[in-house]
C-alpha cells in the first residue's frame, strides 16, 4: 500500500470542514453561513477522489458525473466567493500587550517552528531526490515531484505544529482556530488561483492558443531582427498577462513568432530564446492580477487594503527587466 | 481555406480584460470567461461544468500549500512570532528594510537557483518573518510608521520574494520549465537544444534581474529617509 496524494488531500478536507464547522458557530460574522458553506465545500471537494469514482464505477460514464457535479459546486463557490459571502468572524485574539509579554519570554525559540516549514520540505526533497529507492518504497514506482514536495511540506508543519503547541501550551483547536482567522483574511483570493489554472485549461480546450497564433502569423510581418526580438519577449510577457503563467504563453507565441521567425528565418540561437523567452514571461507574470497565487494572494495574506499593492511593487522591476531581455535576446541569440 | 480557426474563443480574453478593467470581483470575472470561452467554442454547458470539475480537482495542490502553513504560523502568531521577528531585527544595528530585503533577495534567487524553491513563500516566510521583518528595520531608524509606508514594506517584501523565485528557479537545469521548453521545441519544430543549454542562458537576465531589483531596494532605504524624516520634523516643529 503507497502512499496516495489524496491522503495529503483529506487532512486538508478536515481542516477545512472544521473551519466551517467554527464559521458557523461564531455569532460575530455577519455572513457566518455562507462563509461556513464556502469552507465546508471546499472541503468536500478536497476529500473527492478514486474513491468517488469507484462509487460511480457502475453509472454511465460516473466519472464524468463525478466531475459535472464539481464543476457545478466550483460556480457555486465562486458565487459566494465573489458577491462578498466571506467575511471576517471573531477569532477570541489576544490582546498586543499578551503577544509582546509572551513575545519576550519565549525569545527566539519562536522562530523555531516557523523555520522548520521550509528547512523539513528542502531536508524531504533532498531525501527523496538522492536517496536510491526511498521515493518507491513510499509512493511506488513512477514520478511524484508533486507528491514529494507536497509530502515533505506537510511533514514540516506537523513538526512545526507540534514543537508549537509544546511550547505555548495551547488546546489543539486553537491552531485550528487560527487557521480559520488567517483563511477568513485572505476570503475569496484563496479560491483565484485554482479557477485561474481551470480556466487556462479550458482555454486550451476552447482552441484558444491557435486563434493567437494565426493571428500573429497572419498580422505580423516581422522583417528586422530586432523588430522580431521585440514583438517575441514583448508578446511573451502580454500573453502571459492575459493567461496569467508563462508555461501556458510559451507553445503559442513560440510556435507563432519564435521558431519560425527568429530561429528559421533569421537563425537565431533556440537555447538562448527559450532561456529569455521565458524569462520574458516571468516579466509578465509580475504584473498581472491573473497571476493571483504571487500577486493577489500575498496582498490578501498581507492584509494590504489595495490588492493591487504588490502588482504596484513589481511593475518597475517587470518593466525594466522586460527592456533589458529585448537587448539580451537581439544580442545574445544571433553571437 | 473552408477550416478556417475560430476566433470565438478569443471573446474569454476580452472579458477577462474588461472585467478587471472594470474593477468587477477576479473570482466572477475568471468565472464569466471560463464560461464565455466554452460557449464561443459551441461546448454545451454541461461539457463546461465538466471541465471545470476536472481542473479544479486536478489542482487542487495550489490551495493546498497556502493552507497547510496556517496554523502553525497563525499560533506563532497568537505568541508573539511578529514582534519578536521585529525586536530581532532592531537589534542589528546597520539593519535597514532596503539592506534586510536585498539580502533576501539574494538569498532567496540563490537558493532557488539551486533547486531549493521552498525555502522562502509568502505563507511560510513572507507573512511570518520577512514583512515583519521589514517593518522592524523601519520602525527601528524612524520610529512608529504611518500606514501607507507599512504597506509598501509589505507588498516589497512579497514583489522580493517573487523576484527572487521567479528568476533563481528558472537556472536550476532540472527545473520543470526548462524540459519543457526543451520537448516543446523538439515535438513542434523538430529543434534539438541542450538543457543545460537553456539554463545557462539564463543567467544573464537573472544577474539584471538581480541588479535591477537590488537598485530598487536601495532606493526603497532613500525614499524612506526622505519621506520619514520629513514626516517626523514636521511632528517635532508642531510640538505637544
Amino acid at each position: 500500500m503507497n502512499f496516495q496524494q489524496s491522503y495529503l488531500y483529506w487532512l486538508a478536507g478536515l481542516v477545512l470542514i472544521v473551519v466551517a464547522i467554527m464559521s458557523w458557530r461564531d455569532k460575530a460574522n455577519p455572513r457566518r453561513l455562507t462563509t461556513g458553506l464556502f469552507w465546508g465545500v471546499y472541503g468536500v471537494l478536497f476529500l473527492l477522489g478514486d474513491w468517488t469514482y469507484a462509487l460511480f464505477a457502475d453509472a454511465v460514464d460516473g466519472k464524468r458525473t463525478v466531475n459535472i457535479a464539481v464543476g457545478g459546486a466550483v460556480v457555486l463557490l465562486a458565487l459566494i466567493a465573489g458577491f462578498g459571502g466571506v467575511r471576517l468572524g471573531s477569532y477570541s485574539q489576544r490582546t498586543p500587550e499578551q503577544r509582546q509579554e509572551s513575545a519576550t519570554r519565549l525569545g527566539n525559540r519562536l522562530f523555531l517552528p516557523a523555520l522548520a516549514i521550509p528547512v523539513v520540505t528542502v531536508i524531504g526533497v533532498l531525501l527523496f531526490n538522492n536517496v536510491p529507492g526511498m521515493q518507491t518504497a513510499l509512493f511506488g514506482p513512477g514520478n511524484h515531484s508533486t507528491l514529494v514536495t507536497l509530502f515533505s511540506m506537510t511533514v514540516g508543519t506537523l513538526i512545526g505544529l507540534a514543537m508549537a503547541v509544546k511550547m505555548t501550551h495551547e488546546k489543539i483547536h486553537q491552531p485550528l482556530q487560527e487557521a480559520r482567522r488567517l483563511l477568513d483574511s485572505i476570503g475569496w483570493a484563496f479560491i483565484l488561483p485554482q479557477i485561474l489554472a481551470t480556466l487556462g485549461l479550458l482555454f486550451t480546450a476552447a482552441g484558444v492558443g491557435s486563434g493567437i497564433s494565426y493571428l500573429t502569423q497572419e498580422y505580423l510581418a516581422v522583417d528586422s531582427r530586432f523588430i522580431a526580438s521585440l514583438v517575441y519577449a514583448v508578446g511573451m510577457a502580454l500573453l502571459t498577462m492575459v493567461m496569467g503563467n508563462a508555461f501556458a504563453a510559451f507553445p503559442i507565441v513560440t510556435a507563432g513568432i519564435g521558431i519560425p521567425i527568429l530561429v528559421m528565418q533569421h537563425g537565431g540561437n533556440p537555447a538562448v530564446m527559450a532561456a529569455i523567452g521565458m524569462f520574458s514571461g516571468y516579466c509578465g507574470t509580475l504584473m498581472t492580477p491573473m497571476a493571483a497565487n504571487f500577486n493577489i494572494v500575498p496582498a490578501a495574506l498581507l492584509e494590504l487594503p489595495d490588492k493591487n499593492a504588490v502588482i504596484k511593487a513589481q511593475v518597475p522591476t517587470g518593466v525594466l527587466l522586460l527592456i533589458t531581455n529585448v537587448f539580451l535576446l537581439y544580442f545574445l541569440m544571433f553571437l | 481555406m473552408e477550416q478556417a480557426i475560430s476566433l470565438w474563443p478569443l471573446m474569454g480574453i476580452a472579458v477577462i480584460v474588461a472585467g478587471f478593467l472594470l474593477r468587477f470581483n477576479p473570482v466572477l470575472v475568471v468565472i464569466a470567461a471560463g464560461i464565455v470561452t466554452g460557449l464561443a467554442a459551441h461546448m454545451p454547458i454541461v461539457t463546461i461544468l465538466e471541465k471545470l470539475g476536472e481542473g479544479f480537482l486536478n489542482t487542487r495542490n495550489l490551495p493546498f500549500i497556502l493552507l497547510i502553513p496556517l496554523a502553525v504560523i497563525g499560533l506563532l502568531e497568537r505568541h508573539g512570532l511578529k514582534e519578536r521577528a521585529q525586536a530581532w531585527i532592531a537589534k542589528i544595528h546597520s539593519a535597514t528594510a532596503g539592506r534586510l530585503l536585498i539580502v533576501y533577495l539574494f538569498v532567496r534567487e540563490a537558493t532557488a537557483a539551486l533547486g531549493l524553491t521552498s525555502l522562502g513563500g509568502h505563507p511560510q516566510m513572507v507573512r511570518p518573518l520577512l514583512a515583519p521583518m521589514a517593518e522592524g528595520a523601519a520602525e527601528k531608524n524612524y520610529g512608529e510608521l504611518p500606514g501607507a509606508v507599512r504597506y509598501r514594506l509589505r507588498a516589497m517584501s512579497a514583489a522580493t520574494d517573487n523576484v527572487g523565485l521567479f528568476f533563481g528557479e528558472d537556472i536550476f537545469v532540472a527545473f520543470g520549465a526548462i524540459i519543457f521548453m526543451h520537448n516543446f521545441m523538439l515535438e513542434s519544430g523538430g529543434i534539438q537544444t541542450e538543457p543545460l543549454h537553456i539554463a545557462l542562458w539564463g543567467i544573464p537576465t537573472a544577474l539584471c534581474a538581480f541588479v535591477i531589483h537590488g537598485c530598487r531596494l536601495w532606493r526603497l532605504d532613500r525614499h524612506l529617509d526622505r519621506e520619514l524624516n520629513k514626516i517626523n520634523v514636521a511632528a517635532a516643529k508642531g510640538g505637544k
